[in-house]
């Protein structure tokens, strides 16, 4: 009995440090272990199919009053996009900037500045939750994203909305380090999804993102592209750059940025 | 815990081993003590991306800030500190500062109590929100456990007699004085221990998800009323970390009283749910 006590009580000690030591340790090289990585992403897809189905299509981002708009918004990611062309934009007020809308869709678009601005506009004060942990409130003003779709005519195969921007957030030879973003239909039809034009009442900003950024209110800052330069229908996000559908996502972060 | 006795042999009659913790019980303890163990250091991991904490609704750079944790200085003179409510406590080597990899770095919390040791925030949300989910599958299935075998109301609920203020306060001049209960005493969880577990599983646990959930835009959108509980998605994600302090504040105090009052006898009863007693009861 005292020896079976002893072995027991030394396997006993042993398993809970060694676990422990696992835990704190081991951490790094689980992390970059593929398999283990599989299944701890796993929970993304069950993180959106929960909130997806607790949501519904249309339940919306909570919306605030004005004297809740912060007093300052942080600019964040690229602050000026540092090309010659983008240069060249902001120097004649975007008067040449257009939006082109192609892809699988059946009438390719393109847009002025002027023109979406004529188009019927949604104002919405919101909170943008940036994935580090802060968030800002700001109101934004915008053309719904699901009025210039329809307005292109969707192809039944065309799955995501993809988002050309104009900064390149990382400097690569390659031009990997360029911004770009990618929702599905649900979120592209969303009431309060739009290419918002204007910030707190004035036109939107350089370091916000003019002439033109997406709010996607039900998901992570990063989400809310901004430098807009064209949207892209497509069936699936394999084919561009890393091939998850966003700079962050090919850096590591999710896809689907609602928690 | 059961009241089966067994006894260990002819020869001690009166150290008598009963079944305490249930096969879910302690399934579901060290579940979840890997998973708290998993989200602090990974919560610890997300929270260094923006070390403030506010109040309200917003909050961001250059607003008002309930805690900060940072760095000022460079190259030797280095320093880290913690701001809470306006003072400033220097915490070089801990927070803010500390060392990694050999040489100082500016960073919130140090490189041994993150997941993973080195700054990333993409890996610590994957690490966290993997085992967020573990943490509430393993709750509900001891809830349901607790509630159909019983658990709750004969092991946790608190009688008439533990709740007066005497009682009480007896418990808490034995505990201070590290005299545990013994015999047939020692069957049952006392009343600090029943207001202690019934405060983490009912309060601090649920308090943890439920903020966790609030600073989730998509869980927002889904139910818009969780916000205003909490007054902001800042007040939750605030509360979402006092409430983590106040599990690893539990945490410590649970282990310390698992080692004064017997180590091995308390390990045992949680792995392999028997818990030896001196058996003041029953005579051979």
């Amino acid at each position: 009995m005292t020896v079976q006590l002893f072995t027991r009580r030394r396997f006993l000690i042993g398993s809970t440090l060694g676990a422990s030591a696992l835990t704190l340790a081991g951490c790094d090289v689980l992390e970059h272990n593929e398999q283990v990585g599989s299944v701890i992403r796993s929970a993304e897809n069950l993180t959106m199919r929960a909130q997806r189905l607790l949501q519904g299509r249309d339940a919306r981002a909570r919306e605030f009053g004005e004297t809740e708009i912060s007093p300052s918004f942080r600019v964040n990611g690229t602050s000026r996009p540092d090309s010659e062309d983008y240069a060249a934009l902001v120097e004649n007020g975007f008067a040449d900037w257009r939006l082109k809308i192609d892809g699988l869709v059946d009438r390719p678009q393109e847009f002025s500045l002027a023109d979406l601005k004529t188009l019927p506009s949604r104002t919405q004060i919101t909170r943008h939750d940036c994935v580090e942990g802060w968030s800002a409130i700001g109101k934004w003003t915008g053309v719904p994203l699901g009025l210039v779709l329809t307005a292109a005519g969707l192809k039944p195969s065309a799955h995501f909305a993809l988002f050309h921007c104009a900064d390149e957030l990382e400097k690569t030879l390659d031009g990997s380090g360029r911004y770009y973003e990618s929702i599905d239909l649900i979120d592209a039809f969303h009431p309060q999804t739009i290419l918002a034009y204007a910030m707190n009442g004035k036109d939107l900003t350089v370091g916000h993102g003019a002439p033109l950024r997406l709010r996607v209110e039900r998901q992570l800052g990063y989400k809310q592209a901004k430098y807009l330069m064209r949207i892209e229908l497509v069936d699936s996000l394999g084919a561009f750059w890393g091939g998850n559908g966003g700079y962050w996502e090919d850096r590591g972060y999710e896809w689907y940025a609602g928690i | 815990m059961m009241e089966r006795v067994s006894y260990d042999n002819d020869e001690a009659p009166r150290i008598a081993l009963i079944r305490r913790h249930s096969i879910a019980t302690r399934l579901t303890h060290w579940l979840n003590v890997l998973c708290l163990s998993v989200l602090l250091l990974s919560g610890l991991q997300i929270f260094n991306a923006h070390p403030e904490l506010y109040w309200g609704h917003y909050g961001a750079d250059g607003d008002p800030a309930v805690l900060t944790i940072g760095s000022a200085g460079s190259g030797d003179d280095l320093r880290g500190f913690a701001r809470i409510a306006g003072v400033e406590l220097r915490t070089t080597g801990v927070l803010g500062v500390s060392s990694f990899e050999g040489a100082p770095a500016a960073r919130a919390f140090p490189a041994w109590a993150t997941i993973p040791s080195f700054q990333d925030l993409a890996a610590g949300r994957r690490w966290h929100f993997f085992f967020a989910w573990l943490f509430v599958i393993n709750g509900i299935v001891y809830l349901a456990c607790s509630f159909l075998s019983g658990h709750f109301r004969r092991d946790l609920t608190l009688t008439r007699h533990q709740l007066s203020v005497r009682h009480l306060w007896h418990e808490v001049v034995d505990h201070a004085r590290l005299r545990f209960p013994e015999g047939d005493e020692a069957r049952h969880y006392n009343a600090l221990q029943k207001l202690t577990y019934l405060i983490v599983i009912v309060v601090l646990l649920p308090l943890m998800l439920i903020t966790g959930l609030t600073m989730s835009p998509g869980i927002d959108a889904a139910f818009p009323w969780l916000v205003d509980v909490f007054g902001g998605r800042q007040t939750a994600r605030t509360i979402h970390f006092i409430t983590a302090s106040l599990l690893v504040l539990f945490v410590v105090v649970h282990v310390v009283m698992v080692i004064l009052s017997g180590t091995w006898n308390n390990m045992r009863s949680m792995i392999t749910g028997r818990y030896a007693i001196r058996d003041g009861g029953r005579k051979s």
